[in-house]
C-alpha cells in the first residue's frame, strides 16, 4: 500500500493545449493518504475516468507527475505500478475456472505454486466464493464476475491501491448494496488504499471516507460526506449532492444584511466578500415554512414516501423544501425561513466562509 | 373475421416452387440417375444400388477423396493461423484500418476462373513473374510437370485467394473485445501470448468456427481454380473430387456412377460439417459452466 501524490497534474488530449478548455483534467495537486477509501464523484465527462487511468498508468498525463510513496511513476507502465483495477464491465477470463482466474496474476508474476494456492484460497473466502472456485468463470452472474475481478486484485498482498471504475453499473440493484457493503468491509479489514469512481452520489457517500467531487475537469471539493452535505465548497457540489440539490438564491449581501427578491434579512455574521456575483445556498432540509420570513407561493407537492418535497416560487426563483410526512403543507402563499447554520454564501460560485471561520460541524448538526 | 382458413399456404407457395426448381428437383434427378443405367437413346434400366457399390470399391474415388482431405487439411492449417496472424497485426482504427480492409478484401472480389488464370500465367517459367524468378534462382519449378510444384501452386493460390476471408472474420471478432480486457490483462501482467490464449482466442471462437466451416466446405468442393491451372494434372496429382466427378459425368458420360459419386460426396460434406458444428457448439455449452 502506498500514498499516492499528484503533483501539478493535468491532462489534455490535444497536442498543444492553449486555453483551459483544451484540458480534460485541470491542474491538480493532491495526496491520497495510504489506506483510505476515496470516491471520485462527478457527472459523465467530468474527467474522473481520465484521472483514474492516469493513476493506474493506462494513460500518461500530458503535464505533471504521479508519485507512489514519493517515487515518480508517471511513465511506468501499468504492470510495474502494482495496482489493481475493477472495470465497469466485469472482466473474467472465460476459459478459466474461478480458481485459475484468481491465480492468473500470481502465475504471471512467477510465484511458487504452494504460495499461489494458499493465497487463492484465502481470497476465495474473502470474496465469499469458496464453493464455486472450481467452476468456469464464464457461467457466473455479473456480480460474481465483478467479485472475481476484485479478487484478482486482492490476491496480490502488496498491491499499492485498488481502483474501481464505476464497478456497480451492470449489477442488479439488490446486489449493489451487498457488494458495496462487502467492499467497505474488505477495506475496513485489510486497509487497502481504494479509489472508487462513480457518478452515483449514494455509492460515493456510503463507500468513501473522503469524496472527491469533480466538475468540468476540475476537482471542486475534497471532503467527508458530511462536509459535502453541510458546506459544499462550490455551487456545483451543492446541487449535485443531495436529492433534491441545494437551493441557490441570487442575493445582494452587504455586511450582515442579505436581500433576496426584495426582502432583507440578517445573516448573523459578516462575510469577507470581494464584490463578485453573490448567491445564497440553502439545502431543502434547512428550509422551514411559516408565518414570517421571505414571502413565497407553493406551486407543487411531491410525496416520495419518507417525506414530502414542496416546490415553491420565491419572487420568480424556484425553491425546494423538504417537509416531514405528518406536517401539513400550506396552500398558496406562505413564508420561507432558513434554519440557522444551514446557510452558505457563494461568491462567483465558490463558497465564502463566515468571518471568524466555520463552526465545528457537530455543533451545527445539533442546531439543525 | 375468420382466421382459421388455409390461405397462408398460398403465400409460402412461391418460395416452395423456387426451392423445388433450384434445389429439390435437380437433386432428385441425380438420385434418379444414381439408381439407373442407360445405353443412350434416353432408355433407362433399374440398377439398384450397384453404382454405389461400384463407387465404394473404386480406387479412383478413394484416391480423389484422399487428395481432397489432404488438400483441405493443408489449406485450413495454413489459412486459419495466417488469417488470425494478419487480423492481429491490422491497425484497429483510423485511415489505415479502412485501407487494410479494402486491400485484403481484393482477392475475395476476383472470380474463381480469373484467379486460376492469374496463377497460371504468374507461375509460367517463360513469362510468369513467379515461375521465371524461381527458375532464375535455379529451382526446378514447373507446375505442369512436377507433382510438388503443382500442389504447391494450387495451395499457394488457395491461400492467396481465401486467407482474407479468415482474416476479415477474425478481425471482426477482435474488434468486439472491450478495451477493459486488455487493460485488466496489463494489470495482471499477462504476457502477449497469455493475452492471445486467454482473451483473444476465446473471444474469436465463434467467428473462427464459421471461418473454418466455410473454408472447409468451400475447399472440399474446389473445382474451377485447379481446373484452370493444372486441369487435374500432372497425371492425377491435383484431381480433386469435383474435378474427377466432372470428368466422369461429362467426359466419359458415366451418368450413373457419377450420380452415385456426387450423392456420397454431398453426404460426406454434410456429415463432416454437421459433426464439426455440433462439437463446437457443445464446447460452447460446456464453457458456459453448466
Amino acid at each position: 500500500m502506498a500514498k499516492i501524490t499528484l503533483d501539478t497534474l493535468a491532462h489534455s488530449y490535444v497536442d498543444d493545449p492553449k486555453s483551459p478548455a483544451d484540458f480534460a483534467l485541470q491542474e491538480l495537486n493532491h495526496d491520497w493518504a495510504d489506506g483510505e477509501a476515496y470516491a471520485l464523484l462527478g457527472p459523465s465527462g467530468c474527467g474522473k475516468s481520465t484521472l483514474l487511468n492516469i493513476i493506474s498508468g493506462l494513460l500518461v498525463p500530458s503535464h505533471g507527475r504521479v508519485l507512489f510513496d514519493g517515487e515518480d511513476v508517471t511513465h511506468l507502465p501499468t504492470a510495474d505500478r502494482n495496482i489493481a483495477q475493477v472495470f465497469q464491465f466485469p472482466v473474467v477470463y472465460d476459459t478459466m475456472t474461478v480458481r485459475q482466474n484468481l491465480a492468473f496474476p500470481l502465475r504471471n508474476r512467477g510465484l511458487p505454486a504452494s504460495e499461489i494456492d494458499a493465497r487463492v484460497d484465502r481470497v476465495g473466502r474473502m470474496i465469499d466464493m469458496e464453493d464455486v472456485l472450481d467452476r468456469r468463470a464464464s457461467g457466473l452472474t455479473a456480480d460474481a464476475k465483478q467479485k472475481i475481478s476484485l479478487g484478482r486484485g486482492m490476491v496480490r498482498d502488496d498491491v499499492n491501491a485498488l481502483l474501481f471504475d464505476e464497478p456497480l453499473t451492470v449489477i442488479d440493484p439488490h446486489m449493489k448494496w451487498e457488494l458495496r457493503t462487502q467492499l467497505k468491509k474488505l477495506h475496513h479489514d485489510f486497509g487497502h488504499t481504494m479509489i472508487y469512481v462513480t457518478h452515483d452520489q449514494t455509492e460515493a457517500l456510503t463507500f468513501a471516507d473522503k469524496v472527491v467531487v469533480m466538475h468540468d475537469g476540475r476537482v471542486v471539493q475534497i471532503g467527508t460526506p458530511d462536509e459535502l452535505f453541510e458546506r459544499p465548497a462550490h455551487t456545483f457540489v451543492g446541487y449535485f449532492i443531495g436529492s433534491p440539490g441545494m437551493n441557490l438564491f441570487d442575493a445582494e449581501i452587504d455586511g450582515r444584511k442579505a436581500r433576496i427578491a426584495g426582502t432583507q434579512f440578517d445573516l448573523g455574521t459578516c462575510y469577507g466578500l470581494k464584490g463578485g456575483k453573490t448567491r445564497i445556498g440553502v439545502r431543502p432540509e434547512y428550509i422551514r415554512l411559516g408565518d414570517h420570513g421571505l414571502p413565497a407561493r407553493v406551486t407543487r407537492v411531491e410525496d416520495v414516501g419518507r417525506h414530502k418535497i414542496v416546490r415553491l416560487d420565491l419572487g420568480g426563483q424556484q425553491v425546494a423544501a423538504i417537509m416531514a410526512e405528518g406536517q401539513s403543507v400550506p396552500s398558496g402563499g406562505t413564508h420561507v425561513q432558513f434554519v440557522e447554520g444551514g446557510v452558505n454564501i457563494y461568491e462567483d460560485e465558490w463558497r465564502v466562509p463566515p468571518e471568524g471561520g466555520d463552526a465545528p460541524l457537530a455543533a451545527k448538526k445539533e442546531a439543525a | 373475421m375468420k382466421t382459421d382458413n388455409q390461405k397462408a399456404w398460398f403465400l409460402v407457395l412461391p418460395v416452395l416452387i423456387l426451392v423445388a426448381f433450384s434445389a429439390v428437383i435437380p437433386l432428385m434427378t441425380v438420385v434418379n440417375y444414381s439408381v439407373q443405367d442407360t445405353f443412350g437413346n434416353n432408355q433407362f434400366f433399374w440398377a439398384g444400388l450397384a453404382w454405389f457399390e461400384d463407387m465404394l470399391q473404386s480406387e479412383r474415388m478413394w484416391n480423389a477423396l484422399g487428395r481432397q482431405i489432404v488438400f483441405s487439411g493443408i489449406i485450413l492449417a495454413i489459412e486459419v493461423p495466417l488469417g488470425i496472424f494478419v487480423a492481429l497485426n491490422m491497425p484497429k482504427k483510423g485511415f489505415w484500418a479502412s485501407f487494410c480492409l479494402v486491400l485484403i478484401s481484393l482477392p475475395l472480389l476476383i472470380p474463381w476462373n480469373v484467379v486460376g488464370t492469374i496463377w497460371q500465367i504468374f507461375g509460367r517459367v517463360d513469362i510468369g513473374l513467379l515461375g521465371y524468378t524461381l527458375d532464375a534462382l535455379g529451382i526446378d519449378y514447373n507446375y505442369t510437370q512436377g507433382f510438388y510444384a503443382a500442389w504447391a501452386t494450387v495451395i499457394a493460390m488457395d491461400v492467396w485467394h481465401w486467407t482474407s476471408l479468415v482474416a476479415l472474420l477474425a478481425y471482426a471478432g477482435l474488434q468486439s473485445i472491450p478495451d477493459a480486457y486488455y487493460q485488466a490483462a496489463k494489470i495482471d501482467q499477462a504476457s502477449r501470448w497469455a493475452v492471445f490464449r486467454y482473451i483473444e482466442l476465446p473471444k474469436m471462437r465463434g467467428v473462427l468456427t464459421i471461418a473454418i466451416l466455410l473454408r472447409f466446405m468451400d475447399s472440399f468442393k474446389i473445382y474451377t481454380e485447379p481446373f484452370v491451372l493444372t486441369g487435374g494434372g500432372p497425371g492425377n496429382a491435383t484431381t480433386f473430387l469435383s474435378i474427377d466427378l466432372v470428368k466422369m459425368a461429362l467426359g466419359q458420360f458415366d451418368l450413373g456412377p457419377a450420380a452415385a459419386f456426387s450423392l456420397m460426396y454431398f453426404l460426406v460434406i454434410m456429415v463432416i460439417s454437421y459433426v464439426f458444428y455440433i462439437v463446437m457448439t457443445n464446447l460452447d455449452k460446456e464453457e458456459g459452466g453448466k
